[in-house]
């Protein structure tokens, strides 16, 4: 169980409270409800910019850094497809620091010209270690457009192509911060070794007067569903084949969601999973075969990815790949096998936990999703899941219309 | 209405009272020692045993690293796969890592699952196999992630700088090849297992919430037989035959949009005097967000993502390594830039606003990774496999608190000289 106290500022603003005084430290953490979902399609690749933009000083603080980190504090940042989170770790006798940086630069920013020109520079180098300078590091844009025909996740966070970054332009930022950086659209989670008390007197000084700005209606196309296999034959220059395989998936606020996520465990968590035993240690046609997804809020990607063994043909190891998921899809899962997956999420959470900095992400997160007290109820989501649940969502889930194939081939 | 303008009082970092929490120790009854961390506030633990089976000790490439993965796939009773199960169907997580010096099996768990999966981790120290079969495998799929490395400019680069600043044939240079797996043969494994693998060669390290009969249970499954027999590993010092050229540039792939950097040079290691000044002058030069270099190289020009300077703590040697990926037209232009940082330290005192500042950041940190029971056994783990005690800990957080400037452009000029740095760029 992880204790917490949330109140809500006039303007808007959530704040919820973790104490834990084992430890000297306090961590805050600024949730903001906007993330690569929210661009239009003509500027992808801005919520994430703009991350980098909020480093580069504030309306009364020209530098955002150099204060923290004379206080003892780190920080960081990240920007998924559907939150930026921001968060600062430092010294509990500092924590007010962190209040008046982070304050302040939801007050408003400085909009320099000069920040915007270099972070433009040092997204675009992000965006070619990460997804161009890297073998197999465009299969993600590849896929994302092959799946979505209509919501959002049809691009990446990083964005959609250099371009759309190297045009953002001031006006853009401006009005980007205005329309989602307010009050009431974010979550401020404060833990450590603090009081609520404390925490209600320094948000109140801090945060009190920031005007609310406008709660934004989320009006995101749907995706439809999908009525066709999608596959696609890519060539490059890489050593091996790979195959990759997405199927739609609920998100992560649907009920449904949580059989999914076992299913994912199943087929690709841990060493005794199936794909890793059948496909890579007893038929040898992987060398390496995962089961993953990105738990987005929105409909996700389930997604297998594997690596052929050089020699195997593309099809054999899709037909042996098809042969578990049929597995899965027409036998009922044993009981012993949903128990290992329920132990291994059940850990996992426990190990997740022990962080701070994880507890108040993780409130954050779970505010954003509806309520932090669901935090607390995730892991019974998880106990009352039966193999009849399984048996049903995998039914749905590896229906062959829904699903998109990549064939990556090593044109070497 | 508050001034914004102004920030909020600070505690400084000279008036954290650092202390690392003290560590228990205790014998098992065949001499094996324990060292212990208890936290009680969580339900998990951590144990970890720590062998002096690292690459410095194998005679062939590659024997340390597939000995140390291979144990865990197959022991007389039980196959890789029926440990896996075990494993998993509780929840935990068995790793295992070699480096130069160690080689190691770390369990975490859930501490209710612990009585359930000590038998297994037994079996796994004490009864491996090396099957054909799993070496076969093996082979076969570190061959394949391999190439698929090979074809990286900040991998291959790695590879290369080591191998300059120690040569090819000592541990620390030396780099995984196709021909070296090919060459790795079960029986080898075997031998570098049972030689190394030994009782009086543990050390068991472990954190958390631990059962009250903890010591019974240690004892129980590796405390009562000298297993695998008692051996004596002799560590020699091993001749190290840095690159004569200083200066290299590599294409590795000609589409390549980016180059990675790489600028070092050898430096002492941790027993040497010099070694915790040399934390705080490279902290401040490129060891964390407002380095030197970030501010510079980053957050000034944009020539890349980020680049950091790091100081390799290695036992015999240490270097100091200044890395970063940066666009395929700016790597001189980089490279420029790092000496010029390296040169401003020689010719000018550090100001004392900065360095406050950089105090403070260390000393947050530490405080930062002192947190939690895991966290404190990191830190005895580290004394202790390096013959040191906590003094050792206590001296480098009174340097950050004491260092002077004039101490720091010593040392730049001591160590931050441009000609004794290898440079390279792989595109």
């Amino acid at each position: 169980m992880i204790h917490y106290n949330k109140f809500t500022l006039a303007n808007g603003l959530r704040v919820i409270v973790h104490e834990d005084h084992t430890t000297p430290m306090a961590v805050v953490n600024v949730m903001y409800d906007v993330g690569a979902r929210d661009e239009d399609a003509n500027k992808t690749g801005f919520a994430h910019l703009f991350e980098h933009l909020m480093f580069g000083g504030s309306v009364n603080i020209p530098e955002y850094d150099e204060p923290l980190q004379m206080a003892g504090g780190e920080n960081n940042a990240f920007t998924t497809s559907d939150l930026t989170n921001y968060y600062i770790q430092l010294p509990a006798e500092n924590i007010e620091t962190a209040f008046w940086l982070e304050s302040d630069r939801m007050l408003s920013l400085a909009f320099s010209e000069k920040s915007l020109d270099v972070q433009r520079k040092v997204v675009s180098e992000e965006f070619k270690e990460h997804y161009i300078n890297k073998p197999y590091g465009d299969v993600w844009h590849k896929m994302r457009d092959l799946a979505y025909s209509t919501h959002p996740y049809k691009w990446m966070t990083i964005g959609k192509e250099l371009s759309h970054i190297e045009e953002a332009r001031l006006e853009d930022v401006k009005a980007f911060f205005f329309k989602y950086y307010r009050p009431s659209n974010a979550i401020l989670v404060v833990g450590g070794h603090v009081t609520l008390e404390q925490v209600k007197v320094l948000a109140e000084k801090w945060f009190g007067d920031i005007p609310a700005g406008e709660k934004i209606p989320r009006k995101l196309p749907v995706e439809p569903p999908q009525t066709a296999a999608h596959k696609l034959e890519v060539k490059a220059s890489v050593p091996l084949d790979a195959l990759y395989k997405c199927y739609h998936m609920p998100g992560r606020v649907e009920k449904e969601y949580y059989a999914v996520d076992l299913i994912s465990d199943i087929l690709g968590g841990g060493a005794s999973s199936r794909l890793h035993q059948v496909l890579v240690k007893e038929k040898k046609l992987f060398s390496n075969i995962d089961c993953y997804h990105f738990g987005t809020l929105d409909a996700g990607l389930l997604t297998i990815e594997g690596k052929l063994v050089k020699g195997v043909k593309m099809k054999d190891a899709e037909k042996a790949v098809q042969l578990e998921i049929d597995k899965v899809q027409q036998e009922i899962i044993p009981e012993r096998e949903l128990q290992k997956v329920k132990n291994r999420v059940e850990s996992m959470l426990a190990f997740e936990d022990m962080e701070l900095l994880n507890r108040a992400n993780n409130l954050a997160f779970y505010e954003l999703m509806g309520d932090a007290e669901l935090m607390n109820k995730e892991f019974s989501n998880y106990e009352a899941i039966t193999t009849a649940d399984l048996h049903r969502e995998a039914q749905q889930l590896f229906d062959e219309k829904n699903s998109n194939t990549i064939y990556y081939y090593a044109d070497k | 209405m508050i001034n914004r303008k102004i920030a909020p009082e600070i505690k400084d970092a000279v008036d954290f009272d650092i202390t690392l929490k003290p560590c228990e120790k205790f014998t098992l009854d065949n001499g094996i020692p324990v060292y212990v961390v208890k936290s009680d506030e969580q339900d998990t633990l951590q144990l970890e045993l720590v062998f002096p089976g690292g690459s410095w000790f194998e005679t062939e490439n590659l024997v340390a690293s597939a000995t140390n993965f291979l144990m865990k796939n197959g022991t007389s009773k039980h196959s890789a796969l029926e440990i896996n199960e075990s494993i998993d169907y509780h929840g935990a997580y068995l790793n295992r890592t070699s480096h130069h010096e160690n080689a190691t099996y770390t369990l975490h768990c859930l501490t209710k699952h612990l009585t359930q999966l000590l038998p297994v981790l037994q079996e796994v120290i004490q009864d491996p196999t090396f099957s054909e079969e799993e070496l076969g495998t093996f082979q076969q799929n570190m061959k394949q992630r391999l190439a698929v490395n090979l074809q990286k400019c900040d991998f291959v680069a790695n590879r290369h700088i080591d191998k300059y600043l120690f040569g090819e044939f000592h541990p620390y240079g030396r780099v995984s090849t196709m021909d070296s797996y090919d060459a790795l043969q079960s029986q080898t494994l075997l031998a570098f297992y049972k030689q190394h693998y030994t009782y009086n060669n543990c050390k068991i390290f472990v954190a958390g919430n631990l059962p009250a009969n903890m010591v019974t249970l240690l004892n129980q499954y590796f405390g009562t037989t000298k297993w695998n027999g008692e051996t004596n590993i002799i560590r020699e010092q091993l001749p190290i035959l840095p690159a004569e050229e200083k200066k290299f540039r590599i294409f590795n792939d000609e589409n390549g949009v980016q180059g990675a950097v790489r600028v070092a040079r050898h430096f002492p290691n941790r027993y040497h005097p010099d070694f915790s000044k040399m934390l705080v002058l490279n902290t401040i030069f490129g060891g964390y967000f407002g380095s030197r270099l970030m501010s510079n190289i980053r957050e000034e020009k944009g020539y890349t993502y980020g680049i950091s300077s790091q100081i390799y703590n290695f036992r015999q040697s240490g270097a100091i390594n200044i890395h970063t990926e940066a666009g395929r037209d700016v790597c001189e232009a980089t490279i420029k830039e790092i000496y010029k940082e390296l040169h401003t330290l020689q010719q000018e005192l550090v100001p004392e606003e900065e360095l406050h500042l950089v105090r403070n950041f260390m000393i947050g940190s530490v405080l930062g990774d002192l947190d939690g029971a895991f966290q404190i056994i990191q830190r005895w783990k580290n004394l202790i496999l390096n013959d040191l005690d906590e003094n050792y800990f206590y001296n480098n957080i009174r340097t950050i608190k004491t260092i002077t400037a004039e101490e720091l452009q010593q040392l730049a000029q001591q160590y931050f000289t441009p000609e004794d740095f290898y440079e390279l760029v792989v595109i």
